[in-house]
């Protein structure tokens, strides 16, 4: 059976007979984003899978504070932090099964890290020794994608590629809120539905496109709602809750794995930290706001929860927070080596073989590196 | 599976002859775009493919130049060889960001982790009457983007071998069909497709003494047009057929440069930061002792594409030609 017969043949009627192709309403997300912590839902929830979450999630936000303090010192280009979103970074990588492809953005760094990446080589782009610092096959981890939404279009292209070879592999999308305007997220969102190719899209909205805040972005009641017209469910999830944030994208997996199609979560947050180290986001807002989502912090509400149940005391947050500071330790201590660099792989990888026009280049420069050489000795 | 013996063939059949194998021959190749299934294409290239090899493999896909790339590259990451379709020159700037970001890089931006074989097909060029947007000479753009190989066939049995070639290719192609060559006839014989052709090298579609006609794609017939007229004024030109401007052969075109001692390039495309000017430069940095002239160029005019009553004036001809080439400086010779 091809693609299109699965789907039926949709052919629409002149206008007396004409009729909606899907009933929308089951594809409407909720009023209110989805919540686990601190509401009736929290009781269900595996206090297993809620310790792991907490772990990975002090783990990412020391992560996030390292890196940050990394570029301080020069030892990274530029960090994009998701502070305040670890909940959204951490849910993501755990919602996978090993064979699933993630498709991060700039932003991401920390769930490919929570996926399996190393943190050094998740960090060569903002270091800047190269650009993608591990092979995207060994943990199905895509290239951070620098350029908005252009991730997007490939992992659906990828699930499909998977669902016709007979392989039950999911692809994980990520983008922002300011990148669900670029064309690619709705040529993204249109391809999926139309292919029934097994997606899940993560809207992380996290209230700012560098300065520019959500109402100057959409005229849509919520980004969740964006899905309805392509024909696929939309779900609004608290994007610092990462009990919400797991089951709803575990959920969204799942249907897609069962042959669903694709599904649109748009996870409600806030970013904490400026657009990166080069940002001043005290020009477009102001501390009061800052502090109100400090106060719905995703390690904070997590935390509350599982203290308040019984399931962690002051030792366990303390054993957790001595294992981020093992990392943040090590992590610096790695950072703080001089990555090796070899000009030469400048010309190495642009094409399979190199053409005579870069061979030559290639030439030139190593007879500019052999000349610098000489100079050196000389000295 | 019937094999219906053209003879001669036009170069639309020797390319859907070319995606026809590839498809037979490789389970991982697929074809996809615009009106490909169905319909066989607007210029009917992928005629019958989808009929023989299933919607699956021959995919019509939605109207969306930079998805139908983009999934193009996700498709490619788990293994599969994406061939992808074009409609027109123009309708192909949509995906230019996935091209210029994402295909061109990915091997590189990986240390050569992920390859990315995919094969973009673009029909080119003017000369059929096209309104706006139909006609474009995009070239200089996919030249200009490192990663890249850019190829445009100008005979039937380059079709066939320069898309089996760059559909077999670990490397992005973007391949340029002249759409004013794709009823161009030849004593081609589908029974027994030419050998692919490496990508990469030029040929000598003409031998000549007295000067160089550099071109490709839909304007080698021009040229070799060019070339028999010349005969009347003495002039014995040698037309060289770039085929691949990405890689560019160095080497076959200043072989000829350096025997003719002229050279004159000629495309439709816009010669101000046209090809022309970079293939002026290489063949000036490396034949300057053996040019007895500077290098001319012919080109389309610096103006966006004209409409069709008006495009024979903008398009290269062989008058054009005629006049470069009396301008390479013979009067120094006497």
């Amino acid at each position: 059976m091809t693609v299109m017969e699965q789907r039926g043949a949709y052919r629409p009627s002149p206008p007396p007979a004409w009729q909606p192709r899907t009933d929308p309403a089951p594809l409407l997300p909720d009023a209110e984003p989805y919540r686990v912590l601190g509401t009736e839902a929290a009781a269900k929830a595996d206090p297993e899978l809620l310790g792991r979450l907490y772990e990975q999630l002090v783990l990412g936000r020391r992560y996030n504070t390292q890196a940050t303090a990394l570029t301080k010192q020069g030892r990274l280009a530029v960090y994009p932090s998701s502070t305040g979103q670890e909940a959204c970074e951490v849910a993501a990588a755990l919602a996978l099964q090993d064979r699933d492809w993630l498709f991060p953005s700039y932003r991401d760094t920390l769930a490919a890290v929570a996926r399996g990446v190393d943190p050094v080589h998740a960090l060569t782009l903002l270091r800047g020794d190269w650009h993608t610092g591990y092979d995207p096959a060994e943990h199905r981890v895509a290239p951070l994608s620098t350029p908005l939404a252009t991730q997007l279009p490939h992992a659906v292209g990828l699930a499909h590629a998977a669902r016709l070879k007979g392989d039950d592999v999911v692809a994980l999308a990520m983008v922002g809120d300011g990148g669900t305007s670029e064309g690619d997220f709705h040529e993204a969102l249109n391809f999926a539905a139309v292919w029934q190719a097994p997606v899940v899209f993560l809207v992380q909205n996290n209230g700012f496109a560098i300065s520019v805040p959500l109402a100057k972005q959409t005229a849509a009641p919520s980004l969740a709602h964006k899905a309805v017209g392509y024909g696929m469910p939309g779900r609004l999830v608290d994007g610092n809750d990462a009990a919400a944030v797991h089951e709803v994208l575990t959920d969204a997996v799942r249907h897609a794995r069962a042959g669903g199609g694709p599904t649109l979560v748009e996870a409600v947050t806030y970013r904490i930290d400026a657009h990166t180290n080069a940002d001043d986001a005290t020009r477009y807002r102001g501390d009061a706001e800052v502090e109100a989502w400090r106060a719905h912090d995703p390690v904070l509400l997590l935390e509350r929860e599982l203290t308040g149940r019984g399931l962690l005391d002051e030792d366990g947050v303390a054993a957790v927070r001595q294992s981020a500071e093992t990392m943040a330790a090590r992590l610096r201590e790695r950072m703080n080596q001089d990555p090796a660099l070899d000009p030469m792989d400048l010309f190495a990888h642009v094409y399979a073989e190199p053409t005579a026009q870069l061979s030559e280049q290639r030439e030139l420069l190593a007879a500019e590196l052999a000349a610098e050489a000489e100079e050196g000795t000389a000295r | 599976m019937t094999t219906v013996a053209l003879k001669p063939a036009t170069m639309a059949q020797a390319l859907t002859r070319a995606l026809r194998d590839a498809l037979a021959d490789d389970p991982a190749v697929h074809v996809m775009g615009e009106d490909v299934g169905t319909l066989g294409g607007v210029f009917r290239v992928t005629d019958g493919l989808a009929q023989e090899f299933g919607e699956d493999r021959c995919t019509d896909t939605p109207l969306a130049e930079a998805g139908i790339l983009g999934t193009a590259v996700g498709m490619a990451m788990y293994g599969l060889r994406p061939v992808v379709e074009m409609q027109f020159d123009a309708f192909a700037y949509p995906a230019f960001e996935q091209l210029a970001s994402h295909v061109a890089k990915m091997r590189n931006r990986t240390r050569g982790k992920t390859p990315l074989p995919i094969t973009v097909r673009i029909p080119y060029g003017g000369g059929i009457g096209g309104v706006e947007h139909h006609s474009d000479s995009s070239e200089a753009y996919y030249m200009a983007t490192p990663g890249l190989h850019v190829v445009t066939p100008a005979t039937v049995a380059d079709a066939y071998g320069l898309l089996r070639a760059a559909i077999a290719s670990d490397d992005p192609v973007v391949f340029l069909e002249p759409k004013r060559l794709y009823w161009s006839k030849d004593s081609w014989n589908p029974e027994e497709p030419t050998a692919v052709e490496p990508i990469g090298r030029a040929v000598v579609r003409r031998a000549g003494r007295s000067a160089t006609l550099i071109t490709y794609g839909p304007s080698v017939p021009v040229c070799l047009e060019a070339a028999e007229a010349a005969r009347a004024e003495g002039w014995d030109l040698e037309v060289v057929d770039l085929r691949s401007l990405v890689p560019f052969d160095d080497e076959t075109v200043c072989a000829s440069v350096r025997r003719t001692g002229r050279a004159v390039v000629v495309h439709e495309s816009g010669g101000f930061g046209g090809p022309g000017g970079e293939i002026a430069a290489r063949v000036t940095e490396r034949c300057f002792h053996h040019l007895e002239a500077p290098v001319l160029r012919v080109a389309g005019f610096d103006i966006p594409y004209p409409p069709p009553m008006l495009e024979r004036h903008h398009l290269p001809g062989v008058d054009r030609i005629l006049d470069a080439v009396a301008r390479l400086q013979w009067e120094a010779e006497g």
